[in-house]
C-alpha cells in the first residue's frame, strides 16, 4: 500500500546538517504531521520524501518500496506547495488537469476527474478563472484539486494554509481532514502551528534542528512532552518550564523525586495551576491579558516568569501577590542538562 | 458649485503643468521632425540657385519606380525575417542553458554577452577579417579542409547573408540578458510542482517557462524589428550597401540619398516609408499578440 517510512535519512549541504538520523513511519490511510518552529527541518523531510531533494544517507520508502533515487513523477504522489505554486497564465480547469495532460491519461477520464474534484471542492462555477482572479482560499482549493485528480493514495502538503487568514485556516483544516478521510490518502503535513497540527493529525512528529524530539499521538504530545522543548512547544499558552529554586523547593519539595538534588526542570501547564489563600510559590502578577473564556496572568516568582489561566474575567488586578499551587500529578520533571522527561515511574508518580 | 468648478479647473491646469516639459521634449525630438519631414516630402529637392518648389507626390510617384527601393526593401525584409526569429531563438536557448547551474557558469554569460558591450565599429572590423578572402578566419578554417577561396562580401550572393550571421551574433547575447532575468523571476515552486505533475522538460517549457516569457518575448521581438530597420553602422564599415545594393538595407539608403546624393526631399520621402512600415508592424504586435499574453 502506501505507507511511508525513513531510515537513518540525513541530508547536509556542504557543513551545514539539516537533518540527522530521521526515523520514522507513517502508517496508510494516517495523516502524520511535521511539527517545529522554522529551520527545524520538517520542509526538508517532505522534500525527501517527495523526491524533491535526495537524502545524503538513508533509506526513503513508499509502500515498502525503495524510492531514495527516483525522481518525484516514479513516486506516486502529490504536493500541495506553501504559495500553492498554481500556473498564473492557465485557467483553474487548465491548472487541475496539468499533470493529467503531462501523463497523457484518456480525455474522458480527465473529464470526469476533473468534475469530480471540482464537485468536492466547490470549484465547479470557477473553472474559466485565472489564479489571480480567486481568493486564498479558493486557490487553496485548485491546488487540492491538483492533487486529488491525480488519484494517488500519498498527498504531500507543505504548510498549505500558511496563508490565509485564522477564520479561513481553520475551516480548510477541517475540509482538508474530512477529505483526507474521506478519500483514504496517505498524508504527510508539514506546519509550525501547533494548533493545526493538533486538530488534524492522527500522529505527530516534533522537530527541532533537524532531529525528531517526539513522535506520537496529539495526546501523547500533550501528556507525556517527551522534552521541556516539546513541553513548551505544544499546548497554548504554552507550558511553564521553571528552576526550582529555594523559594519553589520550600513548598514543593515533597513532589519531587525524594533524597536528591540534581538539577532538575519542572514543567507545569498555565491551565493546572490553582491560585491558593493557604500556600504555594509567592509572584506577583505583572500584566493580565482577557481572552473572552478565559484570563492569561502573566506572574513572576523571583527570576522566573509564570503563565497562569484562569476561568473567564478575573478580580485579579495587576501588582497583587498570588500564591500558586498545583497539584502533584500535574508535575513534568524534565533532566536540567538534556531536557529529556523523567519518566512518571521514577519519581513514584502514576499518570 | 462656482468653487467645485474652480478646483476641477485649476486641476486640468495643474495636470498639464506637470506633463509640459515631458511633451515639450517629446514633441520637440519627436512629433516636429515627424511633421517636419512629412512636410519636406512633399518638396523638390532645393539647390542655391532654385530653391525647394511644392510638387506634390511626384517624390512617392518615383519611389514607386525606383528599382533601387524595391531591391532594398526586399533585402532589408530578408534582413529582418531572418534575424529576428534567429537571434530571439538563440537568445532564449542560451537564456535556458545559463540559468543552470553549470560549471563556469559566469565565463559562458560573460561570453555571451561580450558581443553586446563591444562597439559596433570595432565588430565590424573584426567580422570584416573573419570574411576576407584568403586569409581571413573562415577563408583558413575552409582551407584546411580543402575549400577555395570566396571572397564573401564581394559577392552579391553572399553580402546580404554575411551581415544576418554577425547581426544575430550580435544581438542574440544582448536579448539574451532580457530572457535570463524573465527566468529568474519564475518562481522555482512551479518548477517543482511541474516535476510532482510528472511533467518532462519539453512540456513544461511549451505550458509553463514559454508562455510565462511572453512579455519579454513581445519586448525582444519589438525591439529586434526596429534594430532591424535602422542598421547602418556595421554597412558603412564592411560592404557600403554594395556590391550592387545587395547588402543595402533602408536605412543606408536613406542616408545615402541624404548625405551622399544631398537629396534629402527623396531622402524625406523614404522616411516616412520607413516610419509608416515600423509603426504598422509595432501596432500590429502589441494589438494581436498583447491578447495572448499573460503578465504577472
Amino acid at each position: 500500500m502506501s505507507t511511508i517510512t525513513l531510515k537513518d535519512a540525513c541530508k547536509s549541504w556542504g557543513s551545514t546538517q539539516a537533518l540527522t538520523n530521521i526515523n520514522f513511519k507513517c502508517e496508510n490511510g494516517k495523516l502524520l504531521v511535521l511539527l517545529g518552529p522554522s529551520g527545524c527541518g520538517k520542509s526538508t523531510t517532505l522534500r525527501l520524501i517527495a523526491g524533491l531533494d535526495t537524502p545524503t544517507s538513508g533509506i526513503v520508502e513508499i509502500g515498502g518500496r525503495d524510492v531514495s533515487n527516483l525522481p518525484p513523477v516514479k513516486r506516486n504522489i502529490s504536493m500541495v506547495f506553501q504559495n500553492y505554486a498554481l500556473f498564473p497564465h492557465l485557467s483553474v480547469e487548465e491548472n487541475i488537469l496539468f499533470g493529467l495532460k503531462a501523463r497523457k491519461v484518456p480525455k474522458n477520464e480527465q473529464k470526469k476527474r476533473l468534475e469530480n474534484a471540482a464537485d468536492l471542492l466547490g470549484l465547479s462555477n470557477l473553472l474559466d478563472r485565472k489564479p489571480a482572479q480567486l481568493s486564498g482560499g479558493q486557490r487553496q482549493r485548485v491546488a487540492l484539486g491538483r492533487s486529488i485528480v491525480a488519484q494517488v493514495s500519498v498527498c504531500l502538503m507543505d504548510e498549505p494554509l500558511s496563508n490565509l487568514d485564522a477564520k479561513l485556516r481553520q475551516e480548510m483544516r477541517q475540509e482538508i481532514r474530512a477529505l483526507q478521510q474521506r478519500l483514504k490518502m496517505t498524508m504527510i503535513y508539514v506546519t509550525h502551528d501547533q494548533v493545526e497540527a493538533m486538530t488534524i493529525a492522527d500522529r505527530i512528529i516534533l522537530m527541532k534542528d533537524g532531529v525528531i524530539e517526539q513522535h506520537g499521538t496529539p495526546e501523547d504530545l500533550y501528556n507525556r512532552p517527551a522534552t521541556a522543548f516539546t513541553g513548551s512547544f505544544i499546548g497554548n499558552p504554552p507550558m511553564n518550564i521553571l528552576t526550582p529554586d529555594i523559594e519553589f523547593m520550600e513548598e514543593f519539595s515533597s513532589m519531587l523525586p525524594p533524597g536528591s538534588t540534581p538539577s532538575y526542570l519542572v514543567g507545569i501547564r498555565p491551565e493546572n495551576i490553582v491560585i491558593s489563600k493557604k500556600s504555594g510559590l509567592k509572584s506577583s502578577v505583572l500584566a493580565i491579558e482577557y481572552l473572552g473564556a478565559d484570563s492569561l496572568l502573566q506572574c513572576q516568582s523571583g527570576e522566573q516568569a509564570i503563565t497562569v489561566t484562569v476561568k473567564g474575567k478575573t478580580e485579579i488586578s495587576k501588582g497583587d501577590h498570588l500564591k500558586l499551587n498545583w497539584e502533584s500529578k500535574h508535575i513534568h520533571l524534565f533532566d536540567g542538562k538534556n531536557g529529556k522527561r523523567i519518566i512518571d515511574s521514577a519519581r513514584g508518580v502514576t499518570p | 458649485m462656482k468653487t467645485k468648478f474652480k478646483l476641477g479647473y485649476w486641476n486640468h491646469v495643474n495636470g498639464w503643468l506637470l506633463v509640459l516639459p515631458a511633451v515639450f521634449m517629446i514633441s520637440l525630438f519627436t512629433h516636429f521632425p515627424i511633421a517636419s519631414n512629412l512636410f519636406h516630402s512633399l518638396f523638390s529637392m532645393g539647390t542655391v540657385t532654385r530653391p525647394a518648389t511644392f510638387i506634390g507626390m511626384e517624390n512617392y510617384v518615383f519611389l514607386m519606380d525606383d528599382d533601387i527601393f524595391w531591391k532594398v526593401l526586399t533585402n532589408n525584409l530578408i534582413y529582418s525575417m531572418c534575424t529576428v526569429p534567429l537571434s530571439i531563438a538563440m537568445a532564449l536557448g542560451m537564456a535556458l542553458l545559463i540559468n543552470r547551474n553549470i560549471k563556469g557558469r559566469s565565463l559562458v554569460r560573460m561570453s555571451f554577452f561580450t558581443p553586446t558591450v563591444l562597439p559596433m565599429i570595432a565588430v565590424a572590423n573584426i567580422w570584416l577579417f573573419f570574411y576576407t578572402p584568403e586569409y581571413g578566419l573562415f577563408d583558413q578554417v575552409f582551407s584546411v579542409f580543402g575549400g577555395d577561396s570566396h571572397n564573401w562580401l564581394g559577392n552579391p550572393d553572399t553580402a546580404l547573408y554575411c551581415l544576418i550571421v554577425m547581426v544575430i551574433w550580435k544581438e542574440s547575447g544582448f536579448f539574451m540578458v532580457f530572457y535570463l532575468a524573465a527566468l529568474q523571476q519564475l518562481s522555482p515552486e512551479l518548477k517543482e510542482a511541474g516535476l510532482v505533475e510528472g511533467s518532462g522538460k519539453w512540456y513544461y517549457f511549451r505550458r509553463v517557462t514559454f508562455p510565462l516569457l511572453m512579455p519579454t518575448t513581445l519586448f525582444v521581438t519589438v525591439n529586434a524589428v526596429v534594430n532591424s530597420f535602422k542598421l547602418v553602422d556595421h554597412l558603412v564599415i564592411m560592404t557600403k550597401g554594395g556590391p550592387d545594393n545587395a547588402s543595402s538595407l533602408l536605412l543606408y539608403y536613406i542616408y545615402e540619398n541624404a548625405f551622399s546624393f544631398w537629396d534629402t526631399s527623396y531622402a524625406a520621402t523614404l522616411t516616412v516609408v520607413l516610419v509608416l512600415i515600423l509603426a504598422i508592424i509595432t501596432i500590429f504586435q502589441f494589438i494581436v499578440v498583447e491578447k495572448r499574453i499573460h503578465y504577472q
